[in-house]
């Protein structure tokens, strides 16, 4: 399998995710030059966390003018396999392969650290390796992962069960303490309605390997592989 | 004649002001008044702080780099050396915390990549005010999400640090930064401009007016003109130290440049007269072709630019479009503005006009040093005497107090707002001991912590430095690793103090003295003087940074009870000591000396030990004692993991409870292991002879401590825990 690996100016986890992709999990991995205009025949493209353009003005909203984008928007619309991790997520969404918009955590700080989230839709692919309900371990790091959708957006995205990822409590019970950042719906991903994009706000990058706590994160990319295999 | 007023403006004194007249056999106009005035500054001369420094131990096998470089470099193998180094921003912090923090963050970055090493780590060192002062809660806001603002954005993890607060540092906050690169020892770097005729470039962000004069601001004390200082703070852009980063890194590993040096305090000043004097070279500039943000700037003004994010390179002639590519391929500016001398000056040029011309070595070489006046304090810090604290009669509620003391409660309200996981390379997140890094690529990691106790340097300077040292060191040991390197920062009050510039000898000598006994070489560091405002000086606050190695990845310890039915061990042995103790401060509100004892050789064999444990896999946990004492250490040991375990702790010194509970006494180490290993280790402990005590077992969900059989302590670990978890977010929440 042919990963493809973004890199804009400013992204920071993009060594993370090639390391996890080619020395963890064996798969061919490459970066993609934001200036350039060449996918290099990927069979998947991520865009890794990071702050791209220093996530000045908004986070992501430079980033989606990039030369590349256009070949990524061209990709996903065809079908093909996009998935956005943190900032990833932010420039999805600006670039409108998802709906709806980020705000500032609701405790307004950086939040680095573990939390839960609970699988709620298993036929993707980005999820088929994992089972209904399964809750997962991976470290979310961002300052606006406070997902915000209108309420006709919301209630489509809720019938289409477009949320696959909700963060919950280590049980996988829903609450309000669980729901870390303040997101609608406890989204912590959101994948379109053909089912070839997923945004997630957490890295699941860094939750590959037993010696950094969990390897929880691998379900993602596994299931991934198994897709496309 | 240049007037005395502007002369005392610059920081420089009359006789300093002669001795340039001498060098140069002129006056000096007032852009070069400037640069010596930078370059002299206490900050960048280390004039007040030479002939101490050299009592370092510097040597030994894996030393690549000592003192004197941007970064201190150690072998640590498979063809990789670990690059380190911590510098101070106090002054900016205080002023304007968060651009203050932030280009603390920035300013270590530049000296770490400046060496041709990828920074894997940044730890930070800070000590605040008390938080039922709002002003310090606001310094303490700023700092944090400064330093969070430019270690996320750039993705570098900050991985930990020490959290201190006092009175002493309301008005002089105090903030290290230390950061961690990994280098390949075939691609390491140095500031050097050689070759007569190679071009100079400039790279990075383009020069403004900020920042001028901050390493001479550095350099004196904060009178009530505190406000009026407040735009001598530069301003910090990560996303452009980002690319920065990436774009010298992209030179370095093509090999297209030959010298480099990153614009830090005294900027353009101090980064070619550096590179001149560390080559025996010369440079010539035009100030002209320097990238400039505003119209207008003088030559002055652009000598003594503090911009951030701004780099000097030296290339090879023939590859200068090369370098000048890979800049363009990551929206940077690289701009030819000179070029290598073989006549040893300086020389700028503005508008067609000479506007400096000196000797390089004038500069950097021949700045006067001062052997200043030293005195003990007389009298000296008032002494405890036992029988002045009465015993309490409840330790229950004492403990809960010393747990959520902010200085020993939980730290998550901070840590959490830095991404310390950034890199995947954070094996022992924030929290624990020391902070683990595994080296991709090679089955090894580095392990660092900081560590000092300003209130015990203040009670006894030389000790203070020892046991500084002999801490960091154990919080190495209890992750398995052992100390490869040092690197300090050195915070003290004004050195024109006498009483001040004996704390500060002392304290070196004391760090000295325990780094020959350690066998650890001290690589670099930082000064930084005239840490006083309105005339009050800070606690004598050495900080020390050090880098320990982990051979085996599968050896990794970490604090935490690990199960129940294990054996409480704790090694070392229990005095009665409670000089300078948090119990003291806390619960008796008493500022008094002296801090514990401190025997070197002693300290050595309990980690020794640790580590021998550690590397035959007999530990489930190991963890340092240190403020708050055995009580401390124990809740600590209870609470850290993500499944909590409780312990039954009998412990049976005939020493006074509180002193037992809550003492600090040096060199002990809590360990915790399964039954079957207890006789190795007991073998071991009598081999390598270190007093050791088994106390109890852990299990079950209580933390319940007995004295001499009778139960002292015996609450429930969630109460302890949400003492101890809820102390700093409780003081700021917003009503």
């Amino acid at each position: 399998m042919r990963f493809g690996i973004v890199v804009f100016p400013g992204s920071n986890c993009d060594h993370d995710t090639l390391y996890v992709l080619k020395h963890v999990l064996g798969q061919e991995s490459f970066f993609l030059w934001h200036k350039d205009h060449d996918l290099k025949q990927a069979d998947c493209i991520i865009l890794p966390g990071g702050f791209s353009y220093g996530d000045y003005l908004r986070s992501g909203a430079i980033a989606r003018f990039s030369p590349l984008m256009q070949e990524i928007k061209e990709f996903a619309l065809s079908g093909g396999i996009v998935l956005g991790i943190c900032n990833g997520f932010q420039v999805l969404l600006e670039l409108g392969l998802l709906p709806g918009a980020m705000l500032r955590n609701k405790n307004l700080k950086f939040l680095c650290q573990n939390v839960h989230m609970r699988i709620e839709n298993t036929e993707t692919p980005f999820t088929n390796k994992g089972k209904p309900g399964q809750v997962l371990n991976i470290p979310i790091a961002h300052f606006d992962g406070n997902y915000y959708s209108d309420s006709h957006h919301l209630k489509k995205i809720i019938q289409n069960h477009q949320i696959i990822l909700r963060y919950c409590d280590s049980e996988g019970r829903l609450n309000e303490e669980s729901n870390i950042n303040g997101s609608m719906e406890h989204t912590a991903g959101l994948i379109n309605e053909n089912n070839n994009v997923l945004g997630m706000m957490p890295h699941p990058e860094r939750a590959s390997e037993i010696l950094l706590g969990s390897c929880d994160g691998r379900i993602i990319f596994e299931s991934i592989i198994n897709y496309l295999k | 004649m240049m007037d005395k007023e502007t002369i005392k403006e610059h920081g420089i004194t009359q006789q300093e002001y002669k001795k340039i007249v001498d060098l140069i056999k002129r006056e000096p106009n007032l852009t070069e008044l400037g640069i010596f005035s930078l370059m002299w500054s206490e900050h960048c001369s280390y004039k007040s702080s030479k002939i101490y420094l050299k009592k370092f131990p510097t040597s030994g096998e894996n030393v690549i780099q000592g003192p004197g470089e941007n970064a201190g470099i150690i072998d640590i193998g498979d063809g990789l050396a670990a690059v380190f180094k911590i510098e101070s921003h106090n002054h900016p912090s205080f002023l304007e915390p968060y651009q203050g923090a932030a280009t603390g963050v920035g300013g270590i970055l530049r000296d770490i990549f400046t060496m041709g090493a990828r920074p894997i780590a940044t730890l930070d060192s800070l000590h605040f005010g008390p938080l039922s002062v709002s002003k310090n809660k606001a310094i303490m806001e700023g700092v944090v999400s400064g330093i969070a603002g430019y270690g996320n954005s750039i993705g570098v993890p900050t991985v930990g640090g020490e959290t201190f607060f006092d009175e002493c540092y309301s008005l002089n906050p105090l903030v290290n930064v230390f950061c961690l690169g990994i280098v390949k020892k075939k691609k390491i770097f140095y500031a050097r401009a050689e070759g007569k005729g190679n071009p100079v470039l400039y790279v990075g962000s383009k020069t403004g007016r900020d920042g001028i004069h901050g390493a001479t601001m550095a350099s004196a004390e904060f009178g009530e003109d505190l406000e009026e200082k407040r735009p001598n703070v530069q301003v910090g852009d990560p996303f452009k130290e980002k690319l920065l980063l990436e774009a010298c890194l992209e030179v370095m590993e093509k090999d297209l440049v030959l010298g480099i040096q990153d614009m830090g305090a005294a900027g353009l000043t101090c980064s070619t007269t550096e590179m001149a004097a560390n080559s025996g070279s010369g440079i010539e500039i035009d100030l002209d072709l320097i990238p400039q943000r505003e119209k207008g700037m003088t030559p002055y003004e652009i000598m003594l630019s503090e911009s951030q994010e701004r780099m000097l390179i030296v290339a090879k002639k023939e590859k200068v479009e090369q370098v000048q590519d890979v800049f363009a391929k990551w929206d940077l500016d690289a701009v030819i503005i000179g070029q290598v001398t073989d006549n040893q000056h300086l020389k700028v040029n503005s508008g067609g006009q000479k506007a400096v011309d000196l000797p390089v070595s004038a500069i950097v070489n021949l700045c006067p040093v001062y052997d200043r006046e030293t005195k003990p304090y007389s009298p000296s810090p008032p002494k405890v005497e036992f029988h002045d604290i009465p015993l309490p009669d409840n330790y229950e509620s004492i403990f809960l107090q010393i747990i959520k003391s902010p200085g020993l409660s939980d730290k998550e309200w901070v840590f959490r707002q830095y991404d310390h996981m950034v890199q995947t390379n954070t094996a022992v997140l924030p929290g624990a001991d020391a902070s683990v890094l595994r080296i991709k690529n090679t089955s090894k990691a580095l392990a660092v912590t900081l560590d000092g106790n300003s209130f015990y340097t203040y009670s006894n300077p030389k000790s203070g430095g020892k046991i500084a040292v002999a801490e960091a060191c154990r919080n190495l040991a209890c992750v398995g690793a052992r100390p490869i390197g040092v690197t300090n920062c050195l915070n003290f009050g004004n050195p024109e103090k006498p009483e001040i510039m004996w704390q500060f000898k002392e304290a070196v000598e004391g760090i000295a003295q325990a780094c020959r006994i350690f066998h650890i070489p001290v690589t670099g560091g930082n000064v930084s003087f005239y840490n006083d405002t309105e005339g009050t000086s800070i606690y004598p606050t050495p900080v020390l940074g050090v880098v320990g190695m982990i051979h085996d990845l599968n050896k990794i310890t970490t604090p935490d009870f690990k199960g129940p039915e294990n054996i409480i061990i704790l090694l070392g042995k229990s005095k009665e000591e409670l000089g300078a103790s948090e119990y003291l401060k806390k619960i008796h509100s008493l500022k008094k000396g002296p801090p514990p004892e401190i025997d070197l050789e002693k300290e050595k064999r309990v980690q020794a030990l640790c580590l021998e444990a550690i590397s035959q896999g007999l530990l489930k946990s190991a963890h340092d004692l240190s403020e708050g004492g055995l009580a401390q250490c124990l809740a600590e040991c209870c609470i850290l993991g993500k499944k909590r375990m409780g312990c039954q702790v009998d412990l049976l010194d005939s020493i006074r409870t509180d002193s037992l509970l809550f003492g600090e006494t040096q060199s002990r180490i809590l360990i915790s292991l399964e039954r079957k290993h207890l006789d190795v280790l007991k073998d071991l402990a009598k081999k390598i002879e270190v007093p050791f005590s088994i106390i109890g077992k852990t299990g079950g969900k209580q933390v319940c401590i007995k004295h001499l059989g009778k139960i002292i302590i015996d609450i429930p670990i969630q109460k302890v825990y949400s003492s101890w978890k809820n102390s700093i977010p409780n003081h700021f929440k917003i009503i």
